[in-house]
């Protein structure tokens, strides 16, 4: 077991964004972000994964600094909007990180095939992305993130633009994909429901500028599935999060 | 692709504004040195169409070359200058002030540098040409969103790479727009360049020394030549354009 640790101070520019976040995640966790919005939960995924400088602090991945992370291609990311290629089909928007990545022809050839019945667009390889819904559109994001087996998964609210029933059967599908795939995941997001339903554990910030001001470990019984949202546990849980996030003074 | 039945509406308009030249010139008696009637420029250009064809030619070689010398050049000079956004951004707004500056008043001076014959002519659609295309793939290049870029810099994409896949591609549509404008612009630039001297044999000294002579009919057939190669090479360009987008196909009508 590979243990990751992050630990870094930061401030960007006037405005503080992040203060004294400090958070150490282990192989194969999936951890939420989770708090109000403009408390800096993007801006600390962002800096995890070398998009953005942090002013102070430094952050190690896997023992690496992020750059050299990123240049490792540990990363996988899926952001709140699906950012797919207008002019490249469903199979070549999942491609395009392999082709970048110089991988072998055979590989490039059969793995998005596979990645795409994992995420369950079987029959959708030549669509353009135009012609798929929002959902779908997000699918493809994650299967696209998973294209190079990435290391750690990096998701800024992926499903914050999708309605409420889309966004569910999405959860429950992200659960599939981490059971196929080794990946820790950070996952943002702004709901409360979602974090618990997903995550081992779930850090919750306050308002701007962003510090963490509790660490929920959530410790439902696996496999998790629609059974979960009925336990008592899961609302207990739910409940802890709102608290802390309503003292944090969300 | 599009049913034929589509274009029926606009196949009726042209029908039916014909038909109302006809009767214009007909009903108000209008004298054919000052309007001649649709038939009568139809049987003029049965009579004088390889003239025509060969001053045609003359003039869209010109149209041609300075089109694919302007355009290359904005698309080149684009791609260099969008390597440095801040180096485009300093120059963007002289290329925009540049496209208010009436190019084809060089004309005469271009007679001056390049000569007579087709030089200058050329000379005059590069210049029409250029600033349009540059501006629109300078813009192309350079309005790809942030998450686009930041999903290339997360798998660690080399800077050509994010040329190749990513910049490039997403600038096609913005590229084809100035494309398809600059066909207008070369070809206005060609026979207006012409007007201020040239070979006999060109579509604007044609249509200049027939006007002179009230030739009206004769002068109605040339500009009805070069609308037609104008056209022609609008639809031409488009029909590139479909082949270069292939995933654009169908979109418009969804």
């Amino acid at each position: 077991m590979r243990s990751l640790s992050k630990t870094f101070t930061s401030q960007a520019g006037v405005t503080e964004a992040l203060a004294d976040v400090t958070l150490s995640i282990a192989a194969g966790e999936l951890v939420s972000i989770i708090g109000p919005s403009g408390c800096g939960k993007s801006t600390l995924l962002r800096i995890i994964g070398d998009l953005a400088e942090p002013s102070a602090g430094e952050v190690s991945v896997r023992g690496k600094p992020p750059r050299q992370a990123r240049l490792d291609r540990e990363y996988g990311i899926v952001f709140q909007t699906p950012v797919l290629y207008d002019w490249r089909t469903v199979i070549e928007n999942v491609r395009l990180p392999m082709e970048l990545a110089g991988r072998p022809r055979a590989e490039c050839l059969t793995r998005p095939a596979t990645l795409l019945r994992l995420v369950g667009l079987d029959g959708f390889h030549d669509h353009y992305p135009w012609q798929l819904s929002g959902g779908m559109q997000q699918r493809v994001a994650i299967a696209r993130a998973l294209a190079l087996a990435p290391s750690i998964l990096l998701m800024d609210e992926p499903f914050g633009a999708l309605d409420e029933m889309t966004r569910e059967r999405l959860n429950a599908e992200l659960l599939e994909v981490r059971r196929e795939t080794a990946a820790t995941v950070l996952f943002v997001t702004h709901s409360i429901a979602e974090a618990v339903f997903l995550s081992t554990r779930v850090v919750v910030m306050t308002p701007r500028p962003g510090r963490i001001t509790r660490i929920v470990d959530v410790d439902l019984p696996e496999p998790r599935g629609e059974g979960t949202r009925a336990l008592p546990r899961f609302f207990e849980l739910v409940t802890a999060v709102r608290d802390a996030l309503q003292k944090a003074g969300a | 692709m599009r049913g034929l039945g589509e274009y029926l509406p606009a196949a009726v308009v042209f029908v039916l504004g014909i038909a109302a030249w006809e009767a214009a010139v007909f009903v108000f008696s209008i004298e054919f040195y000052l309007l001649p009637a649709p038939h009568v420029i139809v049987a003029s250009l049965a009579e004088t169409w390889p003239v025509l064809i060969e001053a045609g030619l003359y003039t869209f070689t010109e149209a041609a070359a300075g089109y694919a010398l302007g355009c290359g050049g904005g698309i080149v000079a684009a791609m260099a200058a969008s390597r440095s956004p801040a180096f485009a951004g300093l120059i963007l707004p002289y290329a925009i002030a540049s496209a208010s500056v009436p190019i084809i008043a060089l004309a005469p001076l271009a007679i001056v540098w390049f000569g007579i014959a087709q030089g200058s002519k050329i000379a005059i659609v590069t210049l029409m040409t250029f600033f349009p295309t540059f501006i629109g793939t300078l813009r192309g290049l350079l309005s790809v969103s942030p998450d686009a870029l930041h999903l290339m810099r997360s798998c660690a994409a080399t800077e050509w790479q994010v040329f190749a896949k990513l910049r490039w591609p997403h600038s096609l549509p913005y590229v084809f727009t100035a494309l398809r404008a600059c066909t207008t612009l070369a070809m206005i630039g060609a026979v207006v360049s012409e007007f201020f001297g040239g070979p006999v044999k060109s579509l604007g000294v044609y249509i200049k020394s027939t006007a002179s002579l009230f030739q009206t009919r004769q002068a109605w057939s040339a500009i009805l030549v070069a609308c037609a190669l104008g056209l022609v090479f609008y639809f031409a360009v488009t029909i590139v354009e479909r082949l270069a987008e292939p995933w654009r196909a169908g979109r418009d009508a969804a």
